[in-house]
């Protein structure tokens, strides 16, 4: 939960305007810049010390990208990204890596982000060495107690990923971040290549870590159902807008934005009885996401947003043109959308 | 009145440098007309195998029917000929698939690809075949479908090409459609989307529906019988309601203590499931749930469960009564990896 010093609270991570252009070229030889691929436009949010924030949205959305943004994965086309008291946008080269330290990254595809031609020991080992933590025997001794910790036996220090199932994988990518003491971890779909009974197993590993260590997340996922239950707070995204963002239970009950209505509406449940219920209160939204290199104009969600309607009779507000601000409608809760819920 | 489709001891293993990999061992089920059966497991569970199985599309070699009978209509699908499954594969039974990217073939328009089915099993001619793979795309909800029968698959968005798989599998009005995950590679919104359109077609046409996934929510709402696969055993059958409510498996109550739920208060641990599917080479003797299982009895390690029936239509494969019985161990999978 949050941990509140001296009655404020304590902002561990604070993105302002962030944004991630990534252009279209066109031409072979001169290429000349087309257009933008807008994939994160202006978002803003700050993550409290020792709270889980989770970002959801669909394919696409632009939630990877603002994760890999944060830790500077890619340099943000314009905006601030503020760690403690470090501006991460301005650091460079040494300094970066120095911070590096600190805010670490867990992976989607355990397949795909573990070199096959290293052991388990040299890929856990691998930051202690480049940060000069530790070394020689106190350095295997540590990579033994991180495997303890995530649940694998320390014996498999020698073994090669590929001897491992998914489940096991994703352990050894969470000891890797682990290594170096982080204080924020980005968790980038950590659990979607993951079978449902190996999912709850990295679920609980990755709170029981949080409680331990004090750690930070943001939590990135497509699944509703697991982000609730993992974060204290939650942010919807949008074609690379936020556009709700609040506390864990008061989203899941008074959900504002028409897309975060839709979104919850459409997660099917475990439950043929309370399925039978929501079958003829859903909200089933018709069409695509529109290209991020060509949103709509005025709001983002309005080619799909079954109210724009209703805007236009109580609000006399054309969603079509107006861009809705992202603001404060009540304490905690942000909403972008004309109407009010 | 006799079932549609009729699956009786089916066994399907895999032949391969490692071992015998024995993906399905010994399954049986009904599919009645009109109903909607959801199959669901893990990864390795032999779900999509056992379809395939039936569909007479696994592999051979490696792979070989080792067992069974499958009566589809008073046919046995297994002893036909090659040109005679041919002749009821796409036809009588259609299948979609989980990636419509990679089922759908990148350099033909769809309306050749619809079109090639229509003409092959309903003999139509080319202008007709037009007309229906048109009459088809409608149905399936693809607006201006006139104009985009002469697209290719990259020109459509994945939700659109699972719905030019699902007017596939529709084209020579189907008695019965296997959907192998076809919502699995789909967002949220776009499932919901294409749930909606199965569950109005399937009203429309009056076919029945093997519905293969993981996801125990996508089925809830959909199936009438649900199954419940493990290490190519079928642990658990049942109506969809007591399946969820009532369930008497182990693995199936596992399942769904360790589903994240929407609608939960207070969000409590999740209880997972400790440890691994069994290893289908190394096949366990007994319960292939064994090494997880928190209600095991000595017996369990060497006589395998026969599945029984426990109540209305409600099959279950264990030895314990769980409903009744007590835990015998906290930590399975680390007290069977000492011994």
């Amino acid at each position: 939960m949050l941990e509140k010093k001296n009655g404020k609270s304590d902002v561990i991570v604070s993105v302002k305007n962030l944004k991630m252009y990534f252009p279209i070229t066109s031409g072979i030889i001169f290429q000349s810049h087309v257009g933008d691929i807008k994939a994160v436009d202006n978002v803003s949010f700050d993550i409290q010390r020792g709270e889980t924030l989770g970002l959801v949205g669909e394919s696409g959305c632009g939630k990877s990208t603002t994760g890999r943004a944060i830790l500077q994965l890619y340099r943000p086309t314009d905006g601030s990204v503020r760690f403690e008291d470090s501006e991460l946008t301005e650091l460079k080269g040494g300094n970066l890596r120095k911070m590096r330290r600190h805010i670490q990254m867990i992976f989607q595809d355990p397949y795909a982000s573990l070199n096959p031609r290293m052991t388990v020991g040299s890929i856990v080992g691998e930051p202690l060495e480049v940060h000069r933590l530790a070394s020689g025997k106190a350095r295997k001794e540590r990579v033994r107690e991180l495997l303890d910790i995530v649940g694998l036996n320390p014996y498999f220090i020698n073994r090669y990923p590929h001897e491992f199932s998914g489940g096991q994988r994703q352990r050894i990518g969470i000891a890797r971040a682990l290594a170096v003491e982080p204080a924020f971890i980005v968790c980038d779909e950590p659990i979607s290549a993951l079978d449902v009974s190996i999912q709850a197993q990295v679920i609980n590993l990755l709170e029981e870590l949080q409680e331990r260590m004090g750690l930070t997340y943001l939590f990135i996922a497509h699944d509703l159902a697991v982000v609730r239950h993992i974060s204290d707070r939650i942010a919807v995204m949008y074609l690379g807008k936020l556009v709700e963002l609040a506390g864990r239970s008061e989203l899941y009950a008074r959900p504002m934005h028409p897309y975060t209505q839709a979104l919850l509406s459409a997660v099917p449940l475990p439950d043929p009885i309370a399925e039978m219920e929501r079958e003829k209160k859903r909200v089933i939204l018709q069409g695509d996401v529109p290209s991020p290199a060509n949103p709509p104009k005025g709001c983002n969600f309005c080619t799909r947003c079954p109210s724009v309607e209703r805007a236009k009779q109580e609000k006399g507000v054309d969603c079509h043109t107006v861009d809705p601000e992202f603001q404060e409608v009540e304490p905690g809760h942000w909403v972008a959308c004309h109407l009010d819920g | 009145m006799a079932p549609l489709l009729d699956v009786n001891n089916l066994t399907t293993h895999f032949y391969t440098q490692d071992g015998v990999v024995k993906a399905v061992n010994g399954i049986s089920y009904t599919v009645d007309e009109r109903e909607t059966v959801g199959i669901v497991g893990e990864s390795g569970s032999g779900k999509s195998v056992g379809v395939m199985s039936l569909m007479r599309l696994i592999p051979t070699p490696p792979g070989k029917i080792v067992d069974g009978q499958v009566t589809f209509n008073g046919q046995d699908l297994l002893t036909l000929s090659n040109d005679e499954i041919r002749s009821i594969r796409g036809n009588k039974i259609a299948m979609i698939f989980q990636d419509p990217m990679t089922s759908l073939n990148p350099v033909l328009t769809i309306g050749r690809q619809i079109s090639e089915a229509v003409e092959l099993h309903l003999g139509l001619d080319k202008k007709q075949a037009r007309t229906r793979t048109i009459e088809l795309l409608e149905l399936v909800g693809i607006p201006s479908a006139g104009d985009r029968v002469d697209n290719y698959p990259h020109q459509f968005s994945g939700g659109m090409r699972q719905r030019v798989m699902i007017a596939m599998g529709l084209s020579c009005n189907p008695q019965l459609l296997i959907a192998d995950e076809p919502t699995t590679a789909l967002d949220v919104t776009i499932q919901a989307q294409i749930v909606d359109l199965v569950k109005r077609l399937r009203e429309e046409i009056g076919m029945s529906i093997i519905w293969i996934t993981h996801d125990l929510g996508v089925v809830a709402g959909l199936a009438q019988k649900m199954i419940v696969m493990y290490g190519g055993n079928i642990v658990e059958q049942a109506p969809v309601i007591d399946l969820y409510k009532n369930s008497h498996h182990p693995y199936t109550m596992g399942l769904l203590a360790s589903l994240p739920r929407l609608d939960e208060d207070r969000p409590q641990k999740l209880r997972s499931i400790d440890g691994l599917p069994p290893d289908l080479v190394n096949y366990p003797k007994g319960c292939p749930f064994y090494a997880r299982c928190n209600y095991r009895l000595d017996k369990c390690a060497d006589t395998p469960p026969q599945i029984k029936e426990i109540g209305v239509k409600h099959k279950v494969a264990c030895h314990v009564d769980v409903q009744t019985a007590k835990w015998t161990t906290e930590h399975p999978y680390e007290e069977f990896n000492l011994t």
